[in-house]
Order: structure tokens, then C-alpha cells, then sequence
């Protein structure tokens, strides 16, 4: 078995980092979803399926300057750019304490300035332009962070996907934008949403390199994004990645998922990462069962430490609702 | 003091707080090299350098979203919208977004960020270059809407605007641009946003308005004074949120109020002036509150003949006046 992280520069460290970060990712979720079947939390939206695109992408980035506009499944991208599991169970459960938005938003709307994490909304693909906003701002004050904007696969057929893109292109500015083409834009697949043969290729009406990589594997996605941090903080400009994995849940908590076949569900369960990953990294001897166990029980006390944290964490008070409408 | 027209005043309030602040920078469709289709930001191009003048690409919603991005790294951007008119592909960005952003994120982040658009009409610029398109983020929270009349205020208001932590809304009527010539400070001015300001002292009917539309109210309430006739004007100056407390007090000064507004009669500005009067001043009205607007058609026509059946003029306002004068 080739070893592969050692040929990225990687270390032994860094990939058990990335694994330990993608079934943190995958933990919480399972456990969110669980809060909501069993009627504790209201809403579930899932990063299940493409914790691999999402944890490999942000351990390329600089996790120390780089700001990131992430879409509502990130929940691996957010973990791996600092906001804690307690926090993200906050927020699950709307709860005052909650630092992406105090329990005003659904659970998905992530935003943490002290870890440079953008403020999102619901509408789709609106934060594409403001990572292009922050590097023109890199670029104004000639720092070397970049910013690394996600979204879906639909919604790489809004406006301002093409808008901001090209924004981007024609000002050469240092902005990743990663699509985690996770195969569905809620009921309706790939096919019926995009009439170009993948994603990545619209790059190129945008003056930029554009990729597809396999989402399933951290490493390649890892291998992307550095080069893409390479050519933005070395002036080149823009590039657009497509991650290219499967999502694993239903839409939301509130989707039946009935218009997709089980057996392609239980297809690209084989190609899971949370999977894959592990196996790739025993045959290089990174992992192995000890060392999997204490991974295991480690990432469940976390998960049952910010469960119960958040259940018990008191909610706003009714009338912080006309808080902060303006500067106060 | 010096004379200056209302976009030189512009202009200069833009140059002044470039050279105040690094951080403040314009963006928009032509405001570069040519310095804008008004000439808004004639010279600053050369001044500051393409990127504090920069010219993008034709995309309303990069325009407004860009800055939005710009401004949460702590840029203050001011981004200029060609035209009123085109202000619509950006209003995911406007209203989801900006407007949003402070209160979603529990305080979190913030836009400073002004947005200027040429409104209005007059000027043969047909349905697509005339409209008054304040009512369409006059019940958005988080925004503020400022329609200056004079290039005093023009200038006291952008800077204030630039200043802003929040997200502004600077609408500068465009027929205003080189029609309107007034006494502008040399030394560094803000006015505040938020207030509206008495334009005249009368005693027998308030007018309430802003804009453009102001100076036809003032015009009419010179000629209705050789008449006998006292004409009290409040302008608005910011229509949202709207200065509550001025617009009761002028309406309580008369007991007669019109309210007046170049925009569609139906849920322009003015209906929540009336309401806000309604409200508070039951008692103290002495005729019910009047409403001189535009038609209620979708916009302007080009044609001279429709063009000018549209728009508000001295003489609509004279008449509008001097009818509840006598009631």
C-alpha cells in the first residue's frame, strides 16, 4: 500500500487529525438526528457524506488567517476551523449561548467571527459573493489570508455563483470556491440540474483552473485546496474545486427521501468515507483497533459532554428578540 | 461656505472620507475610469487608484455582495448602483443579507457598508430610469434609508453614512444632481441619520415630504404665502425608520397635514407617515390627512405628455396645498 500523505507532505499526525475530525463531524450529526427523532431538537440538516471533502479541505487552508463562508452542511469545515462540538449542540438546540447566532437561526446557519467563520443564511449561494468581498479586501491590504467559500451543486446554478465567480476572475482575487457535489439539490439529482457534464468546468468562463476531485477521499481534496491556496496567496487568482461525493441522509429532517432508490443509497454507503478512510489509513499503519477505540470513546464523551451541556443551557429571554437590529 | 451643486457635494463627501480613512473605498459599474454615468465620483479614480475606485463587473448582486463581504472583514465599502431601477438583482443580497447580518449573528458581525442610487424622475428616463424604489426596503429592519434634499444635506449625510456601522441606503435624486445649488460647509460636517428636519416655519398646513419634492413644496409655500397662507415643511431626510417624534410634532403644529411623495400613491413612505399621524394626532387634526403622490401605474412614462402627468411639480403641490388650506 502506497503511502500517500507522506508524498503531500503530510504526517502521520496531521491524517489521524483529519480522521479524528471527520467522525467528530459524523458523531455530532448521528446524534443530532437522534435528538430530533426522539423530539429534543426541532431541526436536523446533515454533513453526512462529505465530512471527507470538508475536513480535507479546511486542514489545506490556514486555520489561522483564512476566513471561510461556509453552507449548512459544513459542520465538519466549522469543527476543523475551531467552533467546539458544545458549541454546534447550542446551537442544535437554539439555545442563548449558541455563538453562531444565539439561538436565532436554524441549526446549519454557522458564523463565529472570532474563528473567521462568515455569518450564512438560508438563501442559497448569497455568501459566494462575500468571499469574494473578503479577498478583494486581502488583496486591497495586501495580506496573505484567502477565503474559501462552499456550496452545493444547485446551487452553483444561482446568480450569484456566476456573479461572484466572475467578480473573483477578473480581479484575480484570492478566493477557493468549493462545490460538495453531493449528487441531489434536495429531491432533484445532478442530472436534471446541470446541463454541463460536471460543475467544475464552468470555471473556465470564469478565468480560473476548475477541478472535480473525489470527495470521498480527504487526501485528494487536500491535495486541491493546497494548490488552489498555493496559486491565490501567490497572486494566480481564483479556483474552483468540485468534491464530488454522495449525500447519505435525506435532505433534512424534514425529507422522506422516498424519490431515490434505496440500493443507490446503500451503494455509495460503500464508498463512505468515515469508512474508507480508516481502512486506508490502517494499511499504512497509521490506525489500528487500540487506537480506534480510544478515538471512539474520546469523540463520544465529547458528543454526550455538549448534549447534555446544551439540553440543560438556559434560551434567550423573550425580548432579546429586539436585541441588536443596530449598532447599540 | 462654498456654492456647490447636490452631486459635487456628493463627490466631495466621498473624497473627504476616502482621505480620512483608508478603509473606505467606492465600487460599482463605471465609477472608475469615467468616475460614474452622473460623474459621482469624477477624480477620485486618479486620486486613489483603481482598487479604493473600483470598476466592476455588471452584476448588481456581486456589487452589494462583494461589499458586504468586504465590509464584515471591516472594509467600508460604498457601492453605487447605476441607476435606482437596477437595484433589484441585488436585493437577496440587500435585504437577506445586509440587512440581516448584525442580528442574525446576535451581534456577532456587521456591514458598514452605503449603497447610492440615482432615483427618480423628470429627466426622460422612461419606466426603468425614474423609479422611487424606497418603498421596497422601507420595512426591512436592520437598513436605513436616507433621501436627502439639499447638498448640504447630501454631504452632512453620505459622510454620516460612510460612518455608519450598519448597512445605509443613500437614494440621491438625480434630477437634484445639477438642478439644486446651495451653501456647503469647507470644514468636516456629519448630520445625523435618523432625523427629520423643519424646512420652513408655517402655521396653517405642515407639509411632510423629502426628496426632490421638498424644494416643489417649498416653491408652492412661497407662492400660497402672498395669499395668506402658512405653509409648515417638514423633510423627512430618513425614511426609514422614520423620525416618529418630528413627524407628530409637525403634524400637531397645523392640525393639517399632506404628505407628499414622487412615488406610487399605494404603500409608498407616506402611508406610514399617515399612520404614524393617524396614531398619535387624532385629536389635534383639524382635516383628514392628504396624499399628493404619483399614479398608481407601474412607472414613468417617456413621453413628455405621460412623463410629466407622472411627476410631482410645483404647481400639483400648490394646488394640493392651497385645497387643504381651505378645507
Amino acid at each position: 500500500m502506497k503511502n500517500r500523505h507522506e508524498m503531500l507532505g503530510m504526517t502521520d499526525e496531521q491524517v489521524l487529525s483529519i480522521y479524528e475530525m471527520m467522525l467528530l463531524a459524523r458523531r455530532l450529526d448521528e446524534r443530532m438526528w437522534l435528538l430530533n427523532r426522539s423530539g429534543k431538537i426541532p431541526f436536523v440538516i446533515s454533513c453526512q457524506g462529505q465530512e471527507a471533502a470538508q475536513v480535507g479541505a479546511s486542514f489545506a487552508l490556514n486555520r489561522e488567517i483564512d476566513y471561510i463562508a461556509p453552507y449548512y452542511r459544513d459542520l465538519g469545515v466549522v469543527l476543523s476551523f475551531g467552533m467546539t462540538a458544545k458549541e454546534l449542540m447550542l446551537s442544535a438546540f437554539a439555545k442563548a449561548e449558541d455563538p453562531n447566532s444565539g439561538g436565532r437561526q436554524m441549526p446549519g446557519h454557522f458564523g463565529q467571527k472570532k474563528n473567521r467563520i462568515l455569518t450564512g443564511s438560508s438563501p442559497v449561494t448569497t455568501q459566494v459573493p462575500h468571499a469574494v468581498g473578503v479577498a478583494l479586501a486581502s488583496k486591497m491590504e495586501n495580506k496573505n489570508f484567502v477565503s474559501f467559500v462552499t456550496l452545493g451543486e444547485g446551487s452553483s446554478n444561482q446568480g450569484d455563483f456566476h456573479e461572484g465567480l466572475n467578480f473573483a476572475g477578473v480581479h484575480k482575487l484570492p478566493v477557493i470556491t468549493m462545490v460538495e457535489n453531493n449528487k441531489y439539490a434536495i429531491s432533484v439529482p445532478m442530472e436534471k440540474q446541470i446541463a454541463s457534464e460536471n460543475v467544475s468546468i464552468r470555471a473556465s468562463s470564469y478565468g480560473m483552473p476548475g477541478v472535480t476531485v473525489d470527495g470521498n477521499d480527504p487526501l485528494a481534496v487536500y491535495e486541491a485546496v493546497k494548490q488552489a491556496r498555493n496559486r491565490a496567496v501567490n497572486g494566480e487568482g481564483p479556483t474552483l474545486i468540485e468534491a464530488v461525493s454522495y449525500r447519505l441522509t435525506a435532505h433534512s429532517s424534514d425529507d422522506d427521501d422516498k424519490y431515490r432508490e434505496k440500493d443507490e443509497v446503500n451503494e455509495a454507503k460503500k464508498q463512505d468515507a468515515i469508512v474508507t478512510f480508516a481502512d486506508y489509513l490502517r494499511d499504512v499503519n497509521v490506525l489500528n483497533e487500540e487506537i480506534i477505540e480510544s478515538i471512539n470513546q474520546k469523540i463520544m464523551e465529547i458528543v454526550n459532554e455538549a448534549t447534555d451541556y446544551a439540553e440543560s443551557a438556559a434560551y434567550a429571554d423573550p425580548e432579546h428578540a429586539l436585541r441588536y437590529v443596530y449598532e447599540e | 461656505m462654498a456654492i456647490m451643486t447636490y452631486i459635487q457635494a456628493i463627490t466631495s463627501a466621498l473624497r473627504e472620507e476616502m482621505l480620512r480613512d483608508e478603509k473606505v473605498f467606492v465600487l460599482g459599474e463605471d465609477v472608475g475610469k469615467k468616475g460614474g454615468v452622473f460623474r459621482a465620483t469624477d477624480g477620485l479614480y486618479d486620486e486613489f487608484g483603481e482598487y479604493r475606485v473600483l470598476d466592476t463587473p455588471l452584476s448588481e448582486s456581486a456589487i452589494a455582495g462583494v461589499g458586504i463581504g468586504a465590509a464584515m472583514y471591516g472594509m467600508r465599502p460604498v457601492a453605487e448602483m447605476q441607476f435606482a431601477d437596477f437595484i433589484l438583482p441585488a436585493v437577496n443580497q440587500i435585504i437577506s443579507e445586509a440587512a440581516k447580518i448584525r442580528y442574525r449573528s446576535n451581534n456577532d458581525w456587521n456591514v458598514p457598508m452605503t449603497i447610492r442610487a440615482p432615483y427618480g424622475g423628470g429627466v426622460h428616463g422612461a419606466l426603468y430610469h425614474s423609479q422611487s424604489v424606497e418603498a421596497i426596503f422601507a420595512n426591512q429592519p436592520g437598513l436605513k434609508i436616507v433621501m436627502p434634499s439639499t447638498p448640504y444635506d447630501a454631504k452632512g449625510l453620505l459622510k454620516s453614512a460612510i460612518r455608519d456601522n450598519d448597512p445605509v441606503l443613500f437614494f440621491e435624486h438625480k434630477r437634484a444632481y445639477r438642478l439644486l445649488k446651495g451653501e456647503v460647509p469647507e470644514e468636516d460636517y456629519t448630520l445625523p441619520i435618523g432625523k427629520a428636519e423643519v424646512k420652513r416655519e408655517g402655521a396653517d398646513i405642515t407639509v411632510i415630504t423629502y426628496g426632490l419634492c421638498v424644494h416643489f413644496a417649498l416653491q408652492a409655500a412661497e407662492k400660497l404665502e402672498k395669499e395668506g397662507i402658512s405653509t409648515h415643511i417638514l423633510d423627512l431626510r430618513t425614511v426609514y425608520p422614520l423620525d416618529k417624534d418630528s413627524i407628530i410634532e409637525a403634524a400637531k403644529k397645523t392640525g393639517k397635514v399632506l404628505l407628499i411623495t414622487e412615488d406610487n400613491k399605494e404603500g409608498s413612505i407616506i402611508g406610514e407617515v399617515a399612520a404614524i399621524i393617524a396614531e398619535n394626532c387624532l385629536f389635534d387634526l383639524d382635516a383628514p390627512i392628504k396624499r399628493l403622490a404619483g399614479p398608481d401605474v407601474p412607472a414613468m412614462p417617456y413621453a413628455p405628455t405621460m412623463e410629466k402627468f407622472f411627476m410631482i411639480n410645483p404647481e400639483k403641490c400648490e394646488k394640493a396645498m392651497r385645497d387643504l388650506a381651505e378645507f
